[in-house]
């Protein structure tokens, strides 16, 4: 099965769960922004979790498709369309050859994930298959996608969710989709400004109380020039005291470093190997999902939890995928 | 919780799915050497449920899997786990040859049209420019780190004749290969970067190369000494290298 891209969109890559044991030679991790969507998207598809699908950033791409193909889109709702019909979230859907999937506006959240089944057929580059873009490295010649691109998937047919290509609503509307969908990791949406929790790290303790309590009682926003592999956070400039010389170490994603102009930095996807700004902690890998969705001019607010509570809280959200995984299955028996 | 025996090795949270490793030295050579040492002892374990061995300057960053590390007890959690497994495995870890990492020479060419800070570098620091070759590849140096970008190798210790802070104005380009120097720092660009340090010469050989098994040319904990080539022999060499 293969993919036309007939409109790039702002900036659409190829990603999977990173690059994993190779960030002592210096490359980034990388990997999709809120992992759970592309794991959410791939399961739907019958994908291992770890596939390669594309991460869609605020303004979609127009894909068209050479042949019938079963895909799910996850994470956030960039309003998908196939022939301006709204496409359903977080089920599977059968989408028919020569049709055209495109995007609206950010209804919630800013990055879209669209799985294929199979999963998107691009060279690994050192065990990924992750786009770097700073680099060069993974996805499509290490770029992000453009207008002309032809993406070709790994598997040539399925037969999973096929029925729905049978429905007389496939024709019609040139796709299909079932009416179950799975409960996508809500997180702390409720709350506004979303609470981004946060475990304090080596630097905490040379924060001032007041400092501490002006962190967590900010509601800070996201600057313009926040992307992949970092946010740059405004609201409040906080002043470490003696942090003495930091020495570089390793970093990692959710890592909140505190530069000299004192605005907080969180380190995302595309971070690098190692930091040599004081850091003041990690945020919740729970929380990254969330902290992922969130685009410049958002507004969020941390709130601290201890170690073994975050731990907690992955255990719970690991065992809420198996729990969705375990549902789809019984959809495709069903 | 009971901490490892040796007490000079400390752990430390790098939140909720990584961890430090520090070895509880001063920055230098010595420890670099040590940290290595112990990254190499770790790899060759093959944990599972261990994702990244991240070695820096006094420490080494520990990415690993929370859900395997959780286990099913709630009692303790994944980074008690881990640390106790890591504490009973580095128990004897004074026993480690220290200077695990290898020795690399590396060709350098100073001539002037790729060591565009090299004048400069020699005014501001009231020596000669040849003087700055001289002490610059009559030094060796231990690679502190690999960071900023794949295969970008921190070395040191830099000759304190040599130490000038970064440019105030950093170069939106500096060509792959620049060998530079900013504040106690030496290091080399694998590819064409953004960057502030002082250029000073240029390597013919490839730093980074996503293709070959080991993509970094250099490792955390080598060494490295750089030996002067004229810029006839850094053109062959650049044509060699394909």
């Amino acid at each position: 099965m293969t993919v036309d891209v007939i409109r790039a969109g702002l900036l659409t890559t190829v990603q999977d769960l990173g690059r994993f044991g190779m960030q002592h030679f210096g490359v980034p991790a990388s990997g999709a922004m809120d992992a759970y969507a592309l794991q959410v998207a791939n399961r739907l598809v019958g994908n291992l979790g770890d596939a390669a699908a594309l991460e869609i950033t605020i303004a979609g791409p127009v894909l068209e498709f050479a042949a019938d193909t079963l895909i799910a889109l996850s994470g956030g709702d960039l309003e998908p369309v196939i022939d301006e019909k709204p496409v359903p979230m977080n089920r599977p859907v059968w989408i028919a050859r020569g049709r055209r999937l495109a995007f609206g506006r950010c209804v919630s959240g800013c990055r879209a994930y669209l799985a294929l089944a199979g999963g998107l057929d691009v060279e690994p580059v050192l065990g990924s298959r992750a786009t770097y873009l700073r680099a060069a490295l993974g996805g499509i010649a290490g770029r992000a996608l453009k207008a002309g691109d032809r993406i070709g998937t790994q598997a040539t047919g399925t037969e999973r969710f096929s029925k729905l290509r049978q429905a007389e609503r496939f024709r019609r509307d040139g796709f299909a989709a079932p009416r179950w969908s799975v409960q996508a990791w809500s997180g702390q949406w409720m709350m506004q400004p979303p609470r981004i929790r946060f475990v304090p790290g080596r630097h905490w303790e040379q924060l001032a109380a007041a400092q501490r309590n002006r962190f967590t009682g900010t509601a800070f926003r996201l600057g313009a020039s926040s992307d992949r592999m970092g946010y740059r956070l405004e609201g409040a400039s906080l002043e470490i005291g003696d942090a003495g010389h930091v020495v570089s170490e390793a970093v990692a994603f959710g890592t909140i470093q505190l530069p000299p102009d004192g605005n907080p930095i969180v380190l995302m996807a595309d971070r690098q190997t190692i930091g040599g700004y004081p850091r003041l902690g990690e945020v919740a890998s729970v929380d990254l999902p969330l902290l992922a969705q969130l685009k410049p001019g958002d507004a969020l607010q941390f709130e601290r939890i201890d170690l073994a509570g975050a731990q907690r809280l992955i255990r719970a959200q690991a065992l809420a995928l198996k729990q969705i995984e375990a549902s789809i299955e019984s959809n495709v028996k069903a | 919780m009971p901490l490892p025996e040796k007490a000079r090795l400390t752990f430390l949270p790098l939140g909720d799915r990584a961890l430090l490793l520090d070895v509880g030295a001063e920055a230098g050579a010595q420890t670099v050497s040590r940290v290595r040492a112990l990254a190499d002892y770790l790899a060759q374990l093959q944990l599972p449920g261990i994702v990244d061995l991240v070695p820096a300057i006094c420490t080494i960053g520990i990415h690993y899997d929370p859900v395997y590390w959780g286990g099913a007890a709630e009692k303790h959690t994944a980074y008690e786990r881990l640390v106790q497994r890591l504490g009973e495995l580095l128990d004897d870890f004074d026993m480690l040859p220290a200077g695990a990492g290898q020795t690399q020479d590396i060709p350098v060419c100073y001539e002037p049209e790729y060591a565009l800070d090299l004048a400069s570098l020699a005014r501001a620091r009231g020596v000669s420019e040849q003087q700055v070759i001289d002490i610059h590849a009559g030094a060796q140096y231990s690679v502190y780190m690999i960071g900023f970008a794949p295969g970008f190798a921190y070395l040191g210790p830099l000759d304190e004749r040599l130490v000038l802070p970064r440019r105030e104005t950093p170069r939106t380009l500096v060509p792959a290969g620049s060998v530079a120097v900013a504040n106690e720092y030496t290091g080399i660009y694998p590819g064409p970067l953004p960057g502030g340090w002082h250029i000073i010469g240029r390597t013919p050989l490839r730093l980074f190369d996503p293709a070959r098994p080991q993509p970094s040319l250099l490792q955390s904990g080598d060494l490295v000494r750089f030996v002067p080539i004229d810029a006839q022999q850094y053109r062959s060499l650049e044509a060699g290298r394909e």
